[in-house]
């Protein structure tokens, strides 16, 4: 009874959030609370089918209609459902394994290069033939061909490396990071792969292969409209399987080696686990993640160049995983969406409405220390300006209080 | 032929000759003890013999085949598991966790099956819990099994090591210290455990032991080693009374007497 009721309010609170949304597609607040759902259906305690269903309705078609409405929200649920899957893909290497990886940016770095460079007139400079770029229907076969090149890159990056542990495995992922931004950047001469820093550009978008059944409809949406919504549900088919994946793994001989060789290596080699070979398959996995994101980044962006993947990227990510709980897949999503909201909506959001506040010209008036006008505030005052700051103020509060994250891979609640 | 095989196994750290000359061997259906002061390389040749550690000489056959140079996960595969002196548990895992990781070497879905969540798979994850289960009740944690193994007492998570290296399906178990840190009730206890698991669960059991009421109750075979040397086999009334085990491990006088009570 009491959960049904749970669940009577989960439907209501969506229902309210989704229209205040709706009907004020400028306010940040009202989406914050749309997102918020999401958080309180993993929490509430309500039917399962329900909350599957709810989840599935907020997901596939209320954020697409506010997406609609503003565009800007699709856009950032992009970016959400992007480091989810970094962030899910980091969380095997760091959270499952134990090695801490401070290179993860680099796979994602080289999917987005294997799309960008045979998915634009890249490929020209040193394929002759004037092949390239290629049909945007190569897209769904790079999307797949960067899983197994991810995969292999985490090998041969993993195969030297892994016989180091803790810190020393951390500063040679650091190192390989920078060996593949640099390439990026130079190996535009003798032979211009890469373009060097100006990047690549433009980028073929992925195919819109039911363009047909569209028209069957006869329903007719702007490409620029449409683009984005396709986006959205490309990577959130992508993350879908991606957290498919890792909980099959997660509950298989495969996960739980991984989880023993964090916790004790020797312990899981006396226990009959291929260390090194289930090492080397937590890095390709990770690495195999973070290049199909890469390739989905790459469509998104048109344009790429180095300067999106540096070392700074790497750690928001690992951030993002430590923030959530290491080891939690919740965690890891949770992570994700929480720091790019931050990022993206919160502090921008604050910063218009100190903007707004400073230009009335309002005034404060505290008791006994008198008044104050807004106007008079510093330019310099501006959240947007302090992501780094407020950033990194929650990582030492969350070290100090929480150091096993939002989320973490508790048990506790099986029982 | 013996189940176990060691001839002649040395091994040195730098300066320090851990093992010299060792022979051992084992028959199946008995339990052996391997005891000796601190230091004598006791904890040494199990690290040699489940492949932590590669001999600087010597043979190690098991069941006829040689185990030189085999990785550890090999040989647990090839049905040698231990437990550890100081308790190496998966601290952050449950119970069943633990036990389900020694089974690695049995389970042998793979990674497509897992992926597709196949019949094969899920058929073999729930075979797996079920044995689990049982190995858990064997050893008394019945009920135990979603709690994290930090949280057992000490006892427990000695026992729950034992099922953990008995969850690989080994023929021969061999067991550090299993008794360390217990009272007399508990080892009592796990010596039946002990005579329960011969036959049953395993073929033989190696174990490295300081209770000599442990030692004495149970072996059918005692090694002594002292400074990485054998210095005496045999039964345990005859290894009780050789003058070189007396004075180098045993010592005179008053404690034989409270081994005896």
């Amino acid at each position: 009874m009491r959960r049904s009721l749970a669940g009577l309010a989960l439907c209501v609170y969506i229902a309210a959030s989704c229209l205040l949304a709706y009907f004020f597609p400028q306010s940040v607040l009202a989406f914050l609370l749309v997102e918020a759902s999401l958080l309180l259906l993993y929490y509430v305690d309500a039917p399962r089918q329900i909350k599957i269903f709810l989840g599935v309705l907020v997901l596939v078609i209320l954020f697409p209609i506010l997406g609609w409405a503003n565009g800007y929200y699709l856009e950032i649920a992009i970016q959400i459902g992007i480091f989810v899957a970094l962030a899910l893909g980091l969380n095997i290497v760091v959270g499952f394994v134990g090695l801490l990886n401070l290179g993860f940016v680099a796979f994602y770095a080289i999917g987005a290069y294997l799309w960008a460079i045979f998915g634009s007139p890249q490929a020209n400079a040193f394929i002759p033939g004037n092949l390239f770029p290629l049909s945007p229907n190569w897209f769904f076969v790079f999307l797949v061909l960067s899983i197994i090149v991810g995969a292999l890159t985490g090998l041969v990056l993993g195969l030297p490396v892994l016989r180091l542990r803790g810190d020393y495995l951390a500063i040679v992922t650091l190192g390989f990071a920078e060996v593949v931004r640099a390439l990026m950047n130079n190996l535009d001469k003798p032979v211009n792969f890469t373009n060097g820093p100006r990047g690549i550009a433009p980028i073929s978008k992925p195919p819109l292969f039911f363009q047909p059944l569209l028209e069957f409809f006869g329903w007719q949406i702007p490409e620029a409209k449409l683009y984005p919504l396709y986006f959205y549900f490309l990577i959130l088919f992508l993350v879908c399987v991606i957290i498919w994946v890792t909980r099959q793994l997660e509950n298989s001989r495969v996960g739980r080696a991984w989880k023993a060789i964090r916790e004790d290596e020797i312990a899981a080699a006396a226990m009959g686990v291929p260390v090194v070979r289930m090492k080397l398959l937590g890095f390709a996995v990770g690495a195999s993640f973070a290049a199909a994101v890469g390739v989905l980044f790459a469509a998104k962006q048109v344009f790429i160049n180095p300067e999106s993947f540096t070392f700074m990227e790497s750690i928001g990510v690992l951030a993002m995983v430590i923030l959530g709980g290491m080891g939690s897949i919740p965690g890891a999503i949770l992570g994700a969406t929480g720091v790019t909201i931050l990022n993206l909506q919160l502090l921008k959001g604050l910063s218009l409405w100190l903007n707004g506040l400073r230009q009335s010209g309002a005034v404060l008036s505290i008791p006994l220390l008198g008044s104050y006008s807004l106007s008079q505030l510093p330019a310099q005052f501006e959240p947007a300006k302090y992501e780094r700051m407020v950033f990194g103020l929650i990582l030492i509060l969350m070290m100090i209080f929480r150091p096993q994250g939002v989320l973490p891979a508790g048990r506790e609640r099986k029982k | 032929m013996a189940l176990l095989d060691l001839r002649a196994i040395s091994k040195r750290f730098g300066g320090l000759q851990a093992l010299i000359n060792v022979s051992l061997e084992l028959e199946e259906g008995t339990i052996a003890s391997l005891i000796g002061p601190n230091g004598a390389g006791k904890t040494t040749l199990f690290n040699t013999l489940t492949g932590l550690y590669r001999p600087d000489q010597g043979e190690i056959h098991f069941q006829k085949r040689s185990l030189l140079g085999l990785k550890p996960d090999k040989i647990t595969a090839a049905g040698i598991s231990r437990t550890f002196q100081n308790i190496r548990l998966f601290s952050h895992m449950t119970v069943l966790e633990n036990v389900l990781v020694g089974m690695h070497s049995r389970l042998k879905t793979s990674l497509p099956a897992i992926l597709c969540n196949s019949k094969a798979f899920s058929s073999q994850e729930q075979e797996a819990r079920r044995r689990a289960i049982e190995l858990i009740e064997l050893t008394g944690l019945c009920g135990r099994e979603n709690e994290w193994a930090q949280q057992l007492s000490y006892g427990e998570q000695r026992r729950l090591e034992i099922a953990r290296a008995l969850a690989a399906a080994p023929q021969l178990l061999l067991l550090d210290e299993p008794t360390a840190g217990m009272n007399a009730r508990e080892a009592q206890s796990l010596m039946a455990l002990f005579r329960e698991l011969i036959g049953k669960h395993v073929k033989a059991i190696l174990l490295i032991e300081h209770n000599m009421r442990v030692v004495m109750g149970i072996s059918d075979r005692v090694h002594v080693l002292d400074y990485g040397e054998k210095i005496a086999e045999g039964n345990p009334e005859d290894v009780r009374k050789d003058p070189r085990v007396i004075e180098a491990y045993l010592g005179q006088g008053s404690w034989m007497g409270n081994a005896q009570s």
